[in-house]
């Protein structure tokens, strides 16, 4: 059976997958982090996001043997070891940006490349546009932007400062 | 999805012989159409051979081209500084395919390969006369197109880079389903080099084509105004639950004369 070799949450893996396996199938049944969900497995949804080298994907999409070498990071890579949350899950908590949870780590993975994409700030409007691979069916998205908004200030403090 | 043996070549020609090697074989690039397309089962490869890691991406600006390669991302081309600034309707085009996250890992050359009636690119190369760069030759934009799915590419050919042209105007306007994004009708605008094009996708049943009517009317007299009395005839263009051919033909005109407006 073929191996793919990879970085996960700063640990590094070498795993048995077959050539069909998909990434999110070697990150929740090979390596039991369940954090990272199957929605829509269509890449409609974004529940499956993930980060690539520091890009978000949807971990639906891509194969587990194109993940070869690669830094994967997932929403339990984000806490510190003492169980600080990134801002952004911060945030989240803060704002109360969910509802039902399914979408979450998803959307926490999609924000945070968001923010990194946008060092200058985005406007409300910016975020909301920004989140078009991916789909909340309780929140109505409006406390997801508002958490979103709050993270870039903690984020990039010095782009805020400017303004 | 069924399965199959996945194979990274060192090189393009190492790659070609792996796809002579075996008929069954299949190139995979960015994934974000064929991923799905696997899913679906609508297509059994026995070996899947992987673009990626060969050097295939990058943009070069010289003074009369900008240079794509083949795997290079919608994200790459949308964000980079000379095609914002020298073909800005392509890049405005990448920024509206698919999301954030597709567009980290979908690729100019797969989509060109693949061809879908409604994929946006087919419409840039046409309208601006883009050239196709194979490992084996180079293959103008007229003569690339053929049809729904279907291009110049042999089975064992693979799109190595896509040379631009420098147009002096260009502009994309695209009318995208609600739901799925794909373009509706998207038509692409260009003044440059190739002459004065409109390209159209997504409404025609074989894939992209040149509006000429369009055409000879901007090369008169390069404003909305001079098409606004163009008329589409609906035949050959298509119906479905989203829109019917009279729908898209009335779009067509709509979606050029944005473009043209604000090329």
């Amino acid at each position: 059976m073929p191996q793919v070799s990879l970085t996960v949450n700063g640990t590094p893996h070498t795993v048995e997958v077959e050539g069909r396996t998909l990434l999110v199938e070697l990150l929740r049944e090979k390596l039991s982090l369940t954090g990272t969900h199957v929605g829509c497995d269509t890449s409609q949804c974004g529940a499956c996001v993930v980060h690539i080298d520091g890009y978000s994907v949807k971990s639906c999409t891509m194969l587990a043997m194109q993940a070869e070498g690669a830094m994967v990071t997932t929403i339990e890579g984000l806490a510190a070891a003492d169980g600080t949350l990134h801002p952004m899950q911060e945030m989240f908590r803060e704002h109360h940006a969910l509802q039902c949870g399914f979408c979450t780590p998803g959307m926490v993975m999609s924000a945070i490349d968001l923010v990194n994409m946008h060092p200058q700030g985005m406007t409300e409007d910016e975020i909301r546009h920004g989140l078009e691979g991916n789909l909340c069916r309780c929140t109505g998205y409006h406390n997801i932007v508002k958490a979103i908004d709050a993270a870039q200030k903690l984020m990039h403090p010095m782009a805020q400062a400017a303004e | 999805m069924y399965d199959f043996a996945f194979q990274t070549p060192a090189s393009v020609s190492d790659a070609v012989k792996m796809l002579a090697d075996d008929t069954e074989a299949k190139l995979l690039a960015g994934g974000q159409t064929f991923i799905p397309v696997l899913k679906q089962r609508l297509n059994k490869p026995s070996v899947i051979v992987d673009l990626n890691g060969l050097g295939l991406s990058g943009i070069t600006s010289a003074p009369d081209k900008i240079t794509i390669g083949g795997m290079t991302t919608h994200n790459a081309i949308m964000s980079n500084p000379d095609i914002q600034k020298r073909i800005p309707g392509l890049a405005k085009m990448a920024s509206w395919i698919g999301d954030t996250q597709v567009r980290h890992r979908g690729t100019m050359g797969g989509s060109l390969a693949n061809n879908d009636p409604s994929a946006c690119y087919p419409t840039a190369v046409l309208a601006i006369g883009a050239t196709i760069v194979t490992d084996q030759r180079r293959i103008p934009a007229d003569e690339y197109f053929q049809g729904m799915f279907t291009t110049a590419l042999a089975p064992e050919e693979i799109v190595t880079a896509i040379e631009f042209p420098i147009p002096e105007k260009s502009n994309y306007e695209k009318f995208r389903n609600p739901a799925s994004r794909y373009a509706m009708v998207g038509v692409f605008v260009a003044k440059g080099p190739a002459g004065i094009r409109v390209a159209i996708t997504g409404a025609a049943q074989d894939g992209v084509f040149r509006h000429t009517a369009m055409e000879q009317a901007l090369a008169t007299n390069w404003s909305a105004d001079a098409i606004k009395g163009i008329v589409t005839p609906a035949d050959g263009l298509n119906s479905d639950i989203h829109a019917s051919a009279e729908y898209r033909a009335h779009l067509i005109g709509v979606m050029t004369r944005r473009a043209v407006a604000g090329a």
